[in-house]
């Protein structure tokens, strides 16, 4: 893969997550990645202490599937959420292998509130015959430790 | 209202046996007198030892809307004292844990105090010479809660210096906490990592009921719990395959109204209670290898089967925690105003026991407590539903009243059906009695 098509591939994700393109947005996943976010600046540890969110195919699947269900409550009515990206910053590329990390402002609105997070989100790609696909994401959000209220979306 | 006459007439008026008035989760002014008489006369869960494991080490805490701080001592033991000056009022500690080594220093003045909360030294002190200085409150320190207690590592404290003590506070009820720790081969647990921590836009005391209202999981938690299961149902997965751990969590979320009618409920005098007598949502978890041969090694085989059979679900601790023994949790609802409420969601490893079981309890916060939970959402949406719709007129009274009974008697110990609404009625017998001061 290259450059353009890493930078490419990062903000059409984005792309699909604000336009509620969720089902499609999983078919950029390999079957056994992982959505990381930590509870605490630099964390390491995913299994022993607790994540904001670290979820495999199957929980993501049913993240999704809840968004669209009769009785998803917290969700009439339902969210909005946009994306802002700064240029990607590719750390590692290779022809099947890219590590790119990226500065984003995630806004979630539904109501009459409107929330406003800063991250830093990391993903692992691999190159596969049908294209590139997310092999993990880790999303850093600055205040990741500060009190929130419902983050229902996907930063 | 200044005498206590007055404050008894309007906190019966609010409770009635089968129903409270809706001022008790919206009133400013019934909040106000929370943070002046409830908390101050209850004992309230301030932190775990295993936090300040060095001498200096503190972290800061809060009871009702008083700051607090809690300090491991040169002689290993832990203080807790108000974290205010008693120079000018600054915070002593602004952060949420740190070590202060020998002494803290206020930012402001440098008054120093000794982790005792004695006051070790002021800065030019002899401007202070003649003047009386040492016959003040001020020269006497950071000022000590009424009394603390360090019950097996947990640190709680009574603001009030008179009243009632630990043990008869808890009674019984110490008996979830016992085996809590107890889980662990060696009797100790740990701390493990940050708390999570979820901001509620409604009252407290919503919050403190929901741990033991099982009439809510099936209704709230189908578009979650319900849309899991369905999605296990439906994959094409080989035969014998193992339900792995995030379906164990989730699953029983939706188990019918007769798995909680039979699960059961305890009530304990002062407002302590808990579901899951019989059995539990966490019964049925899969077995950890290498767990219960240690815990066969440490206690024997029939105390270990004892220690492990019991599967109590959520242990709520009057005024504001909630404990999960079988997967060690601890739920801290913090009070921030009438309609603002800080949940902390603690979770400890057990020392001697294999990390699995940390493993376990870390997914089950993430998945259930979490801001990111999808389970929690539906909580949280229900809470603020509810913190709005309370300020309709046209009616003034919320309903408790399931599986009333005439004449309950709360200052005994009551086993019951698991979908009663005995445990709120019982929190709130305490409530009346502990804004008025503690008397039975």
């Amino acid at each position: 893969m290259n450059r353009e098509e890493v930078t490419d591939f990062i903000y059409d994700e984005a792309w699909m997550l604000d336009e509620g393109q969720f089902h499609e947005w999983l078919e950029l996943w390999l079957p056994d990645a992982v959505y990381w976010m930590p509870l605490n600046w630099n964390q390491q540890d995913p299994i022993n202490e607790t994540s904001l969110l670290y979820e495999d195919n199957f929980m993501l699947r049913l993240r999704i599937e809840r968004l669209a269900g009769a009785r998803t409550f917290s969700q009439k009515p339902k969210s909005r959420c946009h994306h802002v990206l700064n240029r990607p910053r590719i750390v590692e590329i290779s022809d099947d292998a890219a590590k790119v990390m990226t500065k984003m402002h995630y806004v979630e609105t539904r109501l009459d509130e409107q929330q406003l997070l800063a991250l830093t989100v990391t993903h692992d790609l691999k190159a596969t015959d049908g294209g590139i696909k997310i092999a993990g994401k880790r999303v850093d959000i600055l205040n990741c430790d500060a009190a929130f209220g419902n983050i229902q979306l996907l930063p | 209202m200044t005498d206590t006459t007055t404050l008894q007439e309007r906190v019966n008026d609010l409770i009635r046996p089968q129903q409270v008035h809706r001022d008790v989760y919206t009133s400013p002014e019934v909040y106000r007198l929370e943070m002046k008489h409830l908390f101050p006369n209850c004992w309230v869960y301030i932190g775990h030892e295993s936090q300040t494991p060095n001498k200096g080490d503190y972290i800061t805490a809060q009871i009702g809307d008083q700051p607090l701080l809690m300090v491991r001592h040169s002689n290993d033991e832990i203080y807790v004292m108000y974290n205010r000056c008693p120079h000018k009022g600054t915070k002593i500690v602004i952060d949420k844990a740190g070590n202060t080594g020998k002494f803290f220093r206020c930012p402001y003045h440098a008054w120093s105090f000794k982790t005792d909360g004695c006051l070790l030294a002021i800065p030019l002190k002899k401007g202070y010479e003649g003047t009386g200085l040492e016959d003040t409150e001020a020269a006497k320190g950071l000022a000590p809660v009424g009394d603390m207690k360090n019950y097996r590592g947990f640190i709680f404290a009574r603001l009030a210096t008179e009243g009632i003590s630990f043990e008869d506070f808890f009674g019984e009820s110490l008996s979830s906490l016992d085996n809590m720790v107890d889980r662990s081969p060696v009797g100790k647990l740990t701390v493990a990592g940050a708390p999570l921590r979820y901001m509620h836009k409604c009252n407290w005391k919503m919050l403190v009921e929901n741990q033991t209202d099982t009439c809510h999981p099936m209704v709230a938690h189908e578009s979650s719990a319900g849309t899991a299961v369905k999605i296990w149902e439906e994959m094409d997965k080989p035969e014998g395959t193992p339900t792995p751990p995030a379906m164990q969590i989730i699953a029983p979320f939706m188990s019918p109204y007769e798995f909680f009618e039979n699960m059961g409920i305890r009530t304990w005098p002062n407002g302590h209670g808990h579901t899951g007598v019989h059995h539990s949502i966490h019964s049925d978890y899969s077995d950890i290898p290498g767990y219960y041969d240690a815990m066969v090694e440490a206690y024997g085989e029939e105390r270990a089967q004892e220690i492990l059979g019991e599967n109590r679900h959520n242990t709520v601790y009057f005024p504001n925690i909630m404990i999960k023994g079988p997967i060690q949790q601890l739920r801290n609802f913090i009070p921030l105003g009438p309609d603002k409420t800080l949940v902390e969601s603690w979770i400890f490893s057990l020392d001697g026991a294999p990390s699995e079981l940390t493993a376990r309890t870390a997914m089950y916060n993430r998945m259930i407590n979490a801001p990111t939970s999808m389970v929690g959402h539906d909580d949280l949406e229900m809470y603020e539903r509810a913190q709005e719709g309370l300020m309709s007129d046209g009616l003034e009274w919320v309903n408790i009243q399931r599986l009333y009974e005439d004449d309950e008697d709360f200052t005994e110990t009551a086993e019951l059906n698991g979908t009663t609404e005995r445990q709120m009625r019982n929190q709130f017998d305490a409530w009346k009695r502990f804004m008025i001061g503690g008397a039975a």
